[in-house]
């Protein structure tokens, strides 16, 4: 409603640095995003993390000297030649089980961020777009869901149904999503202010075609820092409900469930519970610095294209 | 009506709302789906049918959902939260000291963060780009990504065991003993709570802070020739209230949830450990109490910061939207 | 007179009221009568001197300004023009020592009664900011502190340069509200700044600055933010504050013609370096740069008499500065020495100097000698012509208001009717309730070639959608980031017709070229593209789609006055070769003649004039139209 006055020269645009002439090629704002974050020190020290923790999770059970139900030595015994970090409170080799044990958390945090980011941004884009009273309705289902801490709402309900790793991915997701999309409906409202999302409707565009070709594209990059920020929390959730005994059961090899089943022995033999703790921090630290890293290009991309 | 007011009450409405719609939801999650709560607590004898209809009829199973939802959340209202299943005992009895303990220690852990993240974040802004922000940035960057138990494991493996044998690595309260001879069992749980949620705090109030010392009314301030202490006090320092208040407050109500895994790591005797007993023995009545309080600790929160930062903004106030 | 009276409760501005006229002669009286103090001494001598300044980007070390020499004496008012990315804001602030998050002064002298203030210490800049010299910043709503009173903003400026007593602060507080015509009351002055309108924010911002009876005043584009009447009334407090106290005013501004009636002389800017500098007089009359007498020649003439030309392409920004005079590849002059070396300072007078190679041959001939004429074209009878849009009694709702009452306006073939209003008029709200792009309620009727026309663009069929198109604002908002501009101009051919792939390839190269652009341009994104090149490509999506009806939404108000020049002279000569119905909605009535047979004017969501362009100018009926008219600043 209210028209603009004369705004030409209120943008500051003398101390604009001289964008960088991009190549005549196809390019988008996710990969626009992500070159920008790789030119960081911080993203590649992030990148660098988590690569090495996802190879290790995946390849490390090809290097393990036994199996994770092997009996080894004695429980809680100290590092030695057999046992490069000891045994576990059963006996079992440390170092084996420390290899065995990332692939669940990393998977599950992967399903259950992937499940978050799709619900959210589904809701986001239709909260954003969609007439006042959708809106309202929906966002009030979505405080509902966020009233719960997301530790709560997993715990609640495996309450019900019991320690299912389904059902934890499931539920780590959808506490995940309210959060993504509420970032999506920000995102998306903003767009579809802008004067190309209105002429593309006044051509008689469906909004389905809008919403998907021409508010979406514009929404990737917060979507995308999004992602590396509930990656890192899916971790943190998934490494404490193992932790809490809800996860992996025992015998099964699983980095929370490890540390909380050989924290008795701390003082004696802290290896089978530092191993975990270390892995877990770095790699979260690791995904950290990537969302860090995409956060910052995306500011200094919307200062890019904002219009100077 | 002033505009001030009704913006309030719709807000308090708003969250009037969400604690219904979060009662429901409980309710629903944990008497209607499961099933019989009635067999789960007979076990073998609800073979006896004559039992079993009995108790059906005492918990008020065999009446319909909605009658049952609204005489459950009468008695909720009331103060009767039911029986535990393992004790068979009030849950409000058993619930009573575990909050009082939780509450201290969230209460502490705020004492702590919020002087902490003022302090770290306020420095950073003012001292931005050079070594103390980068190192306070990329220290606030790795405790913010660390899942608390990690925190809280590494302070034990720091201070309770080989390398520093400070201080109680699990703090088992004597009921006897009055809570403030035992205060160093709050040190270790309290330090982690803090340590979890002072660093994002801090992040966002020194990015704020940034915002308002490169907003164009500081930079008017100083043109004004303001010296910079005032420029500071008087202009920068209102304007960074509203979004530090906000935070700040969403940030302390993450801890109600956050005590969960932190008490049960230190096996501290809070509600948050009490949930997690409640969910592995299946105990209902306890996981719907938790439940309860957790989240209206966190709905009325949240309310707090909103309400708050309309009172806090001049623009708000007056009723400009 | 003053915009107070007219805020409306909430604290939002309108504008002044449609009847009310302004008095030039009234603020003129209280400012002179209230300018008790004596005249200082030393009028006429040089208070400030800015000698060879050199500003660049930080860290990178690019170029923003160089060379940059001035000077103002004690009374006189120097207007710093320049178009964007001319460093002029930079330059502005710099006076003050002082530079945002970006840039830093690399080199110069300033000197304000024979001190340096680029040399002084922190104490003694802080000592002279806002006592010997201040500022008033170009949006007052974002520069006074939001949280803060006005009362307390006003009152710190005197308590931190040690202004006498308790008091003697309290007087000069209520003289300095007086002075810019603003109330002094306890209740006004308890306000905070959102609850003051544009106009009132902007004055706050002035008193402030004269506050200390400065020596020097720098002005950034104060009234660019503001309504033309609003304008009007600050720039006559301005011309007489800084007159009445013998103040040395620096005014930063990129409208010449504002500049024309405040400046005694001007320095045009550009690219980051002044080309000329003069007295107002020699400029206007003769200007030895090429680029002055381009900007002039580009400058909207109310009487319609001189054809609008403007610059082609676009102004370098800092780091795209090529070798030599940087207005080389833009410059009908240019020879090969020109992108060779910079020229030096050389003029027909001390006072009046430029820097071109060839400044004698261009300031040969008097401006008025070389003066283009507009080709106005056969003038055809609006009743012969075919109705296209018809719009009888209508009344338009936002939400739950009335904001459009009892318009009755007609679209003919051939013909371009102006929408004229400052904001809050209305008349972008009318422009999309024909365009279909008004989703609340609306009253009465719109008829398109005698059909009655569905209010929401989806509603409307195929044709007709293809028939009516809308330019919009905002260059920069108006193309999707994300798409080439093949993909941009395809759409409306994908949904309006069926066409082959090279069909739509020949059809877009065509749209193209009727903006004059080339056809290389369809594989870059709009961020590669400039203002002016933006906003012809948004007017090629628009042609593509082979319309009858071209609505255009204030489409040059984002972009310089030279590309603005270009715009126009490109919309009007489309519309008459094409037989287009235009409408063409804009705040400013300088621009209606170059480009319109009829105008409408609107004030409050009312028509209050509506006729032959000719008639309404020469002849106002309205007392709004004949306000605006003496408001609208002119050459």
């Amino acid at each position: 409603m209210s028209e603009m006055k004369n705004p030409a020269h209120v943008t500051d645009s003398e101390l604009v640095e001289p964008a960088t002439v991009h190549a005549d090629k196809r390019r988008s704002e996710f990969v626009e995003t992500m070159l920008e974050a790789w030119r960081m020190g911080r993203t590649k020290i992030g990148i660098g993390i988590f690569a090495f923790i996802v190879g290790l999770a995946i390849f490390g059970p090809l290097f393990a000297p036994y199996t994770p139900t092997e009996f080894v030595a004695p429980p809680f015994t100290g590092p030695s030649s057999t046992a490069y970090l000891g045994t576990d409170y059963l006996g079992h080799d440390v170092l084996t089980r420390v290899l065995y044990g990332g692939r669940t958390v990393i998977t599950l945090a992967l399903a259950a961020t992937v499940i978050g980011l799709a619900l959210g941004v589904t809701l986001g884009l239709i909260t954003g777009y969609a007439r006042r009273w959708i809106d309202e309705s929906i966002m009030r289902i979505l405080d509902v869901v966020l009233a719960f801490p997301q530790i709560v709402l997993a715990l609640l309900f495996v309450s019900i149904v019991g320690p299912k790793l389904w059902l934890i991915v499931l539920m780590v997701g959808i506490s995940h999503a309210p959060r993504i999309a509420r970032v999506s409906r920000a995102a998306t409202l903003e767009v579809s202010q802008r004067d190309f999302v209105r002429a593309a409707e006044a051509t008689g565009v469906s909004k389905l075609k809008i919403l998907f070709y021409e508010i979406l594209p514009n929404t990737t990059s917060p979507l995308l820092v999004e992602f590396g920020l509930r990656l890192t929390y899916s971790i943190g959730l998934i490494a404490a409900l193992s932790f809490l005994g809800f996860g992996l059961q025992p015998p099964a090899a699983d980095w929370g469930l490890m540390i909380n089943e050989n924290r008795i022995g701390i003082t004696v033999q802290p290896w089978p519970v530092f191993m975990p703790v270390l892995l877990i921090g770095i790699l979260t630290i690791g995904t950290n610095l990537i969302a860090d890293g995409l956060g910052r290009a995306l500011i200094g991309i919307e200062r890019d294209t904002s219009g100077t | 009506m002033p505009p001030l007011l009704k913006l309030i009450l719709i807000r308090l409405g708003l969250g009037v709302l969400t604690l219904f719609l979060v009662s429901l939801v409980v309710f629903l999650a944990t008497q209607a789906l499961p099933g019989d709560t009635a067999r789960a607590i007979l076990g073998k004898e609800a073979a006896n049918k004559a039992r079993y209809e009995a108790l059906r009829e005492q918990l008020g199973l065999n009446k319909s959902v909605p009658r049952q939802y609204i005489d459950w959340l009468g008695n909720v209202a009331t103060g009767d939260l039911g029986n535990s299943l393992v004790q068979d005992e009030p849950v409000t009895e058993l619930l009573g000291r575990r909050v009082a303990n939780s509450a201290v220690l969230v209460i502490i852990a705020a004492a702590l963060s919020i002087p902490l993240s003022l302090l770290f974040g306020s420095l950073s802004a003012l001292k931005r780009d050079t070594k103390f922000d980068t190192s306070v940035s990329i220290g606030t960057l790795s405790l913010a990504a660390l899942p608390e138990f990690v925190t809280g494991i590494g302070l034990i493996l720091l201070f309770a065991t080989a390398v520093f044998n400070w201080l109680p690595a699990v703090s088992r309260i004597d009921p006897d003993v009055p809570i403030i001879n035992q205060l160093q069992l709050f040190v270790l749980p309290a330090i982690t709570l803090t340590l979890a949620v002072a660093p994002y705090i801090t992040r966002i109030l020194r990015a704020s802070m940034i915002e308002v010392l490169e907003s164009e009314y500081v930079m008017m301030a100083r043109l004004k020739g303001l010296p910079e202490r005032l420029v500071l006090w008087r202009h920068a320092l209102p304007n960074s209230l509203g979004p530090a208040l906000q935070v700040t407050a969403l940030n302390l109500a993450w801890l109600a949830g956050g005590v969960v895994v932190v008490e049960y790591l230190f096996g501290f005797p809070g509600i948050g450990q009490a949930l997690v007993d409640a969910v592995a023995n299946r105990d209902m009545p306890m996981v719907q109490a938790v439940c309860l309080i957790i989240a209206g600790v966190y709905v009325v929160a949240n309310l707090a910061a909103d309400i708050g930062t309309i009172l806090v903004s001049p623009r708000l106030r007056t009723g400009l939207r | 007179m003053d915009d107070a009276q007219t805020q409306t409760p909430n604290g939002q501005q309108t504008g002044a009221a449609c009847g009310e006229q302004r008095d030039p002669a009234a603020a003129a009286e209280a400012a002179g009568a209230l300018a008790t103090e004596p005249r200082p001494d030393g009028l006429g001598e040089v208070t400030l001197t800015v000698q060879g300044l050199h500003i660049v980007l930080d860290p990178s070390g690019t170029d923003i300004d160089d060379e940059v020499t001035l000077k103002i004496r004690a009374g006189e008012v120097l207007g710093l023009v320049g178009e964007s990315a001319s460093g002029k804001t930079t330059a502005a602030t710099s006076l003050l020592d002082y530079q945002r998050r970006g840039a830093r002064i690399e080199g110069g002298q300033i000197e304000i009664d024979g001190k340096d203030v680029l040399a002084m210490s922190p104490a003694e800049l802080r000592r002279i900011r806002g006592g010997t010299i201040s500022y008033v910043p170009q949006d007052s709503s974002a520069s006074l502190n939001p949280a803060l009173r006005i009362s307390t903003q006003l009152m710190e400026i005197l308590e931190a340069h040690a202004f006498g007593s308790d008091e003697e602060r309290k007087a000069r507080l209520v003289q300095m509200m007086e002075e810019v015509l603003l109330p002094s009351d306890k209740a006004f002055l308890k306000r905070y700044p959102h609850q003051l309108s544009g106009g009132q924010q902007q004055r706050v911002a002035i008193a402030m600055a004269f506050a200390n009876r400065p020596k020097v005043i720098v002005l950034d584009e104060p009234t660019t933010a503001l309504d033309v009447t609003t304008q009007a009334h600050v720039l006559d407090t301005i011309r007489e504050l800084t007159g009445a106290y013998g103040v040395a005013a620096l005014y930063v501004t990129h409208d010449l013609a504002v500049v024309a009636n405040l400046a005694d002389r001007i320095a045009v800017m550009y690219a980051g370096r002044i080309v000329e500098q003069g007295t107002k007089e020699e400029l206007f009359e003769r200007a030895v740069h090429p680029y002055t007498r381009k900007l002039l020649a580009s400058i909207p003439d109310i009487s319609g008499e001189r054809a609008l030309t403007g610059i082609p392409g676009w102004a370098p920004r800092p780091g795209q500065r090529p070798p030599g005079c940087a207005f080389t590849p833009r410059c009908t002059w240019a020879i090969d020495k020109c992108s060779e070396a910079y020229p030096p300072v050389e003029g027909p007078s001390e006072e009046h100097t430029a820097r071109c190679w060839r400044w004698k041959e261009v300031g040969a001939h008097k401006t008025a000698e070389e003066v283009k004429l507009r080709d106005k074209g056969a003038a055809v009878a609006a009743e012969t012509l075919p109705v296209m849009v018809d719009v009888r009694d209508l009344d338009v709702f936002y939400q739950h208001k009335e904001v459009l009452h009892d318009i009755d306006v007609t679209l003919h073939e051939h013909r371009c009717l102006s929408l004229v209003g400052e904001s809050g008029s209305g008349k972008t709200t009318l422009a999309r309730c024909i365009a279909g792009l008004h989703p609340h309620k609306i009253k009465g009727d719109i008829e398109f070639q005698g059909k009655p026309l569905p209010r929401d663009s989806r509603s409307r069929p195929k044709a007709t959608r293809q028939a009516i198109q809308y330019i919009f604002q905002s260059p920069y908002s108006s193309l999707n980031p994300r798409k080439t501009i093949r993909q941009i101009i395809r759409q409306p051919l994908q949904v309006f017709f069926d066409l082959s792939k090279e069909e739509q390839e020949q059809a877009m190269i065509e749209a193209l070229e009727q903006v004059a652009l080339d056809a290389s341009l369809l594989n870059r994104y709009p961020d590669q593209l400039s203002g002016g090149e933006r906003q012809r490509v948004a007017i090629a999506r628009g042609l593509a789609a082979k319309p009858s009806v071209l609505i255009c939404d204030e489409v040059t108000s984002w972009l310089d006055v030279s590309v603005q020049a270009a715009i126009i002279d490109l919309l009007a000569s489309l519309q008459r070769e094409m037989g287009l119905s235009m409408l063409f909605v804009t705040h400013n009535l300088a621009l209606v003649r170059s480009i319109s047979q009829e105008v409408a004017v609107m004030c409050e969501g009312k028509i209050v004039e509506y006729g032959e362009v000719d008639a309404v100018l020469e002849d106002p009926q309205a007392d709004y139209t004949k306000k605006l008219l003496s408001d609208t600043p002119t050459v």
